[in-house]
């Protein structure tokens, strides 16, 4: 009797774990390595986990409301089929949002371990815009191999975790919202060798991260100028710049975001130079699950407002004032006449007062963590300035 | 030309280093070398240690480490949760004596010197040095009641059953409950998860690992054979992939409206894993049982059975328990593993305090030094823990 029970037991567990076998693939497993590579080799890029394409998650009914503060029970259930994702996030009563933890600046634990950031930030102003409390966040901490499979199954309703925008992510995982931060890879050298460009490093040794596009973009950049060049690979990133430190390379390579920031970590930062050069294309920005047009225009009119009120100079300082103001963009954008579509999406007429006040606007995000007293690292806005100051940030106007 | 010693001779320390370290001119050289070598990586050591190294990303992020993101006004329940587990081990100690005794007097010993730790109080807060007395006297409290009040095993049992349960809604929290929130496994973290990983993955596997261990000798086919492909496969893919698949692959499989606790799969993963290495061992104490074993059980009227529960497993677990302790061992540090599927447990956490803070950046090693620490701590308690277990139920004296 007992043994026939344990019998059966036995034998769903074992068919439910070979269900479960059947569909392993084997995966490179990942090796502490230190190895010296000739330029000639061919890196493999890593495979793309589970390519399979997904609609949307959907079922299952929404959660009761929470109090903000709390957490909705652990399982995250999706919302139903043709419910829209913005209800249901109200339901809920919070944004969930996959992000960073370990990377200075845009998403990392701060001294009492909370999130913080720059992509950590944009996730709190979609919260502000929705609830008018930037703790109506649950973030989820997201490895990179998870980003894809987390959009597809729709557990996480914004994707803001340093991620490149590339047509094939765009077609596969979700909607792409917005650059919201223009990097691209850079060489970092010290000071006193006096190099300024690539040519200069014909021959040099340079630290990298294995199995990455960075080591991928460092060959195209050194083949297309016929240059030669060692690399000494690494599995993560302070095991490189430990190494570059300790003099083991001429240089080393990174998205120039990560230079900055390695940088001001050293103990003498004056004594190693960015290269003017950046050889690689690194539009980062956060993405939506796909299938939920109205959920995308809400998180890209966050982006933007948040743009455009840099633009206008509204800030968290003066935006009371702002209310007051005459110029009508801005009155639009603070909801005090007329609409740029903020109802119609499902937010307040004047969310972005909330936004702006708790959050700040664009530049204001940008500087609590890389501005000039920033508290990650500071990097020249570059690239990453306002089109109107010579950089590449624009938006489409609220109207 | 050496000297004899009676063997229950007791040596005067000059004997004892001429017997033992100076018998021969080589042994002579030998000492001396490795002395010499001793002397040098020890100084170079507690240089680092007391000197160079900067423990700054270590002593300003303890909370980091032990509870990970765990909502600071919170805190007081896994706080509550290690003071349960003090007053249960004293009162273990109190009843059973033995096994558990060194570990209530560590347990002690160490919380009572935190907690007087001669630094300031802005190092160590008022508040978590009287947590860290409160440690040694619940140890006390739980003696002299277990002394006192707790005749047999089964109190014992049922108060540490319950102790987990209470853990569980403690960590967790209830719905509904003003005073117990509850808390997203998200912000799990640090060893708190690495623990919670590792004793849900070992009490899980171990049943799980009898179970398929007695399948696979089964003489029912099907069975046998179901085991025997589980195990085989199971074993013949390495832990990563079986996260990977279990966190990655396997909501993209099931059906859109069941969604998996991110936690609950790498637990669920790790148990699958470990439960065929398990299998492996337990079969091994299994066919080392004799056939004269089983006939005289069955002689006495036993059946199937019982001659399995009362005769043969007792046996057989008791010769493989250094095996399973490895194996236990061994799964508490792959826990550190789902470090690759973005869970923030020990490892993770202090990758994030490493990579995520420019200043701290070059100071991996003393981040590293102390996370192998802990680690070292806690899997060297499990193996004296299984030596004294083994010692005391006579494994390898019959």
């Amino acid at each position: 009797m007992i043994a026939r029970k344990l019998l059966s037991i036995l034998a769903i567990f074992v068919l439910l774990a070979l269900a479960l076998a059947s569909c392993t693939t084997p995966t490179p497993q990942t090796v502490e390595v230190t190895r010296i590579v000739e330029v000639t080799r061919i890196v493999e890029k890593p495979a793309a986990p589970a390519a399979a394409t997904i609609a949307p998650a959907a079922t299952a009914a929404p959660t009761p409301t929470v109090a903000p503060g709390t957490t909705p029970r652990p399982a995250r259930p999706t919302p139903l089929a043709g419910q829209k994702r913005l209800d249901f996030i109200k339901a809920r009563g919070k944004v969930v949002c996959g992000v960073h933890t370990s990377l200075p600046g845009f998403g990392y634990l701060d001294k009492d371990g909370k999130n913080a950031g720059f992509d950590v930030d944009f996730c709190r102003a979609v919260a502000v815009a929705i609830f008018n409390n930037r703790d109506a966040v649950e973030f989820v901490p997201i490895s990179a191999a998870e980003r894809g499979p987390a959009l597809q199954t729709g557990e996480i309703d914004i994707l803001s975790r340093n991620t490149t925008w590339t047509t094939t992510r765009d077609a596969q995982w979700g909607n792409f919202v917005a650059t919201l931060f223009y990097d691209g890879q850079g060489m970092m050298v010290r000071k006193a060798t006096g190099f300024t460009k690539l040519e200069d490093l014909d021959g040099a040794t340079v630290c990298v991260t294995t199995g990455t596009t960075t080591e991928l973009n460092l060959a195209d950049a050194f083949r297309q100028r016929n240059l030669k060049y060692t690399a000494v690979t690494f599995e993560d990133t302070p095991s490189v710049f430990s190494a570059y430190e300790q003099g083991r390379c001429d240089a080393a390579t990174s998205d120039k975001s990560q230079l900055a920031a390695v940088r001001s970590g050293f103990k003498n930062p004056a004594d190693h130079v960015i290269m003017e050069i950046t050889f690689s294309k690194e539009p980062l920005g956060p993405a939506v699950p796909h299938g939920d047009d109205q959920w995308f225009d809400v998180v890209k009119t966050v982006a933007f407002t948040l743009i455009n009120a840099e633009d206008l100079d509204v800030t968290s300082a003066n935006v009371t004032d702002m209310l007051k103001s005459t110029d009508p963009s801005i009155k639009r954008m603070l909801g005090v006449e007329g609409s740029f579509g903020q109802t119609d999406l499902g937010l307040a007429k004047d969310f972005a007062v909330n936004v702006i006040r708790t959050i700040g606007n664009y530049g204001e995000i940008y500087d609590r963590y890389m501005g000039p007293k920033g508290a990650s690292f500071t990097l020249d806005r570059g690239l990453n300035n306002l089109w109107t100051k010579g950089g590449l940030i624009y938006a489409p106007p609220l109207r | 030309m050496t000297t004899a010693y009676r063997p229950d001779q007791r040596l005067s320390p000059v004997q004892w280093a001429r017997k033992n370290l100076f018998s021969s001119p080589g042994n002579a050289l030998l000492t001396v070398a490795a002395l010499a070598f001793l002397f040098f990586v020890l100084r170079g050591l507690i240089h680092w240690i007391f000197f160079t190294a900067n423990w700054e990303p270590v002593s300003k992020n303890f909370k980091l480490f032990f509870l990970g993101q765990y909502p600071a006004d919170q805190v007081w329940r896994p706080g509550l949760m290690v003071l349960l587990v003090a007053f249960l081990f004293g009162l273990s100690w109190g009843a059973r004596g033995g096994t558990v005794r060194a570990f209530a007097i560590t347990l002690a010993v160490g919380m009572g010197v935190l907690g007087l730790l001669p630094v300031s109080l802005e190092a160590i807060s008022l508040r978590l040095r009287l947590w860290f007395l409160a440690n040694p006297l619940l140890v006390g409290l739980g003696y002299l009641a277990g002394r006192r009040l707790v005749r047999g095993v089964r109190p014992l049992v049922i108060g540490w059953l319950l102790a987990v349960l209470a853990s569980g809604l403690l960590l967790a929290g209830v719905e509904g409950i003003p005073w117990l929130p509850p808390v997203s496994t998200n912000v799990w973290g640090g060893l708190l998860l690495t623990f919670v990983l590792a004793l849900v993955g070992i009490v899980a596997s171990f049943p799980l690992g009898v179970l398929l261990a007695l399948g696979r000798r089964s003489s029912l086919p099907l069975v046998k054979a179901l085991c025997t492909v589980f195990i085989e496969v199971v074993r013949g893919v390495p832990l990563v992939t079986i996260l990977f698949m279990a966190s990655i692959l396997l909501p993209l499989f099931l059906p859109e409206n069941i969604r998996i606790d991110r936690i609950l799969r790498v637990v669920i993963g790790m148990t699958l894993f470990a439960s065929a290495y398990m299998a492996e061992n337990v079969r091994g104490g299994l066919a080392a049982i004799p056939a004269g074993q089983y006939e005289a059980a069955k002689a006495i009227g036993l059946n199937g059975f019982q001659t399995m529960l009362l005769i043969v497993l007792p046996q057989a677990l008791r010769t493989v328990i250094p095996a399973i302790v490895g194996q236990f061992i061994a799964l508490f540090m792959d826990t550190t593993l789902a470090v690759i599927v973005g869970l923030l447990e020990l490892l993770a956490i202090g990758r994030s305090i490493v990579q995520g803070n420019p200043q701290w950046v070059t100071l991996q090693a003393e981040v590293y030094v102390f996370i192998g620490l802990l680690f070292w701590v806690f899997t060297f308690s499990m193996s004296y823990a299984s030596r004294r277990v083994e010692s005391a139920l006579g494994v390898g004296k019959r």
